[in-house]
């Protein structure tokens, strides 16, 4: 089931024009955000679909830009996000692709801060404000962003799961989702893992403190 | 006891003796371990936001950012004080004011509650407005009314689609409409099964509807639209409320929304490459507003 609870139907509460190109553009831009962590230097987005067609007029470009200043959908400061992106040292470009996607609504965003650290998610509107990002770094995942999400990115060996699960455990955390994915074996994997109860950042440091972890992220 | 389509929802409200918004609250409660009143309290706020954007749309000089559209809400509530006579009635054209109202505030990039999206945004304010003045509803009524629209938008969302990209304009003023139906029927002390009923008749009438935005923008013919379909479900309701009986089970009409979704080309899902979108005048409006946004 896509749509879990009844404000995904009645809401979000939102600045307009469009749920799918506003709405949840700015919740893919923010995801994007929370994941990398800290303000971009540059952002590169690609957009696809009916994004790329009516992008425009739709002010999807101004609500990519709110998500990724940290804005929510009913920040009135959403309107003039391109102009504080701007001030704010935020570089921004919008290329548009005539590649065709899974859905219509798809955003590439590359994010890259001032150590040259790069990061590049894939997010898809689904309709409604919904959204759901899919790529991560190459990596295939499925977040929602409709409960907590803890990201691992980690050595892909034996144990390193289970440790995971067991900080989760020790806080009284319950996995309502996980989702492991890998290039190829023995290398790289990430976990994602939604969450009944918030995560806070103790447990993010325990995940941080373990071995073969390469970095966490909290959604 | 969760339900995933209409005929559980009818049957687990019917069953329990219950109205569908109950079964909602219930259901809501359960799934996100949330307190009763939390949930409540939010979806208040969320009636709060929609009386805002009826009260601006009605009351204030709105005009979108490409210049296309805004005033008419305004226009339609001086007709209703000045008329000699109303053709469609006076609830009818409160409803359809009051969806215009919200849509203009949707597209003049001012705040609203997506129901089920910001395209659709003003035909459950519309109609419930419209309703509540009628019957003096308090506003518990109108907030249990939200819950029940909720309910019907949650089956049509998790077993089709609620988006214009997705499956055309059908498959959004198309849910909104029906998700209005009923809810008003509830607010009119109609039974679950009338709710549904209204969901299938108003849904029925709405399929094939193609997404053909002017320039992409969420304006026209969106706004009329969302005018139109409140006043579909305000008639959808009394149609269920008189006993009429869709022939078609509600979960099948919307299964054929969804199927019909699938078959329509790209061209007419919000992609601005067909329909009204693709008209002369459509096209012109096109260059226009984004020749001139070029300039600023």
């Amino acid at each position: 089931m896509k749509y879990r609870t009844v404000f995904d139907i009645i809401g979000p509460v939102m600045i307009g024009p469009s749920s799918s190109h506003t709405a949840g553009a700015a919740r893919i831009g923010k995801a994007a955000r929370s994941i990398f962590g800290k303000k971009p230097r540059r952002a590169d987005i690609t957009l696809y679909g009916s994004f790329a067609q009516t992008y425009r007029g739709h002010g999807t470009d101004i609500a990519l830009a709110g998500g990724l200043l940290d804005f929510d959908t009913f920040d009135k400061r959403m309107v003039d996000a391109l102009e504080i992106a701007k001030q704010g040292g935020i570089d921004i470009h919008f290329h548009e692709s005539d590649e065709l996607t899974d859905h219509p609504n798809t955003a590439r965003i590359r994010l890259e801060d001032d150590d040259g650290r790069i990061m590049e998610i894939v997010g898809v509107s689904i309709g409604g404000g919904k959204m759901e990002i899919v790529e991560l770094n190459g990596f295939k995942l499925s977040l929602t962003g409709t409960n907590p999400v803890l990201l691992v990115l980690h050595q892909d060996r034996y144990g390193v799961v289970a440790h995971v699960a067991s900080i989760l455990a020790k806080h009284e955390i319950n996995i309502g989702f996980m989702h492991v994915s890998r290039k190829e074996k023995g290398s790289q994997a990430l976990m994602s893992i939604e969450t009944d109860q918030p995560i806070d950042k103790n447990v993010e440091s325990e995940v941080k403190a373990l071995e073969e972890i390469h970095a966490v992220a909290i959604l | 006891m969760k339900f995933r389509t209409i005929a559980e929802l009818v049957e687990q409200a019917e069953t329990n003796g219950l109205p569908i918004s109950e079964v909602m609250i219930r259901q809501e409660s359960e799934m996100t371990n949330r307190p009763r009143e939390e949930i409540i309290a939010e979806m208040e706020r969320s009636l709060d936001v929609m009386c805002e954007a009826v009260e601006r749309g009605l009351t204030e000089d709105i005009c979108s950012h490409s210049g296309l559209t805004g005033g008419d809400a305004k226009k339609i509530r001086t007709y209703q004080q000045n008329a000699k006579a109303l053709l469609s009635g006076s609830t009818i054209l409160n409803a359809v004011s009051r969806a215009t109202a919200v849509s203009e505030v949707n597209a003049a990039m001012g705040t609203i509650v997506a129901t089920p999206t910001a395209g659709a945004s003003g035909i459950l304010p519309g109609a419930i407005h419209a309703a509540a003045e009628l019957l003096n509803s308090d506003r518990e009524t109108m907030v249990r009314a939200l819950f029940t629209a909720g309910a019907i938008g949650f089956c049509i969302a998790n077993n089709a689609f609620i988006a214009g990209a997705a499956g055309g304009c059908q498959a959004e003023v198309g849910s909104a409409t029906a998700m209005a139906a009923a809810a008003v029927v509830e607010m009119a002390g109609g039974t679950p099964s009338q709710s549904a009923e209204a969901v299938s008749i108003s849904m029925k009438n709405m399929l094939g509807l193609v997404c053909d935005p002017i320039g992409g923008l969420v304006e026209a013919p969106c706004i009329k639209r969302n005018a139109m379909g409140a006043a579909i479900a305000m008639v959808a309701a009394d149609m269920a409320m008189a006993g009429v009986k869709s022939i078609i089970p509600t979960d099948e009409v919307i299964d054929a929304m969804y199927r019909v979704g699938q078959m329509m080309p790209n061209a007419l899902k919000e992609t601005a490459l067909g329909g009204l979108a693709a008209t002369p005048t459509g096209r012109a409006l096109e260059r226009k507003i984004f020749g001139n946004e070029e300039i600023k």
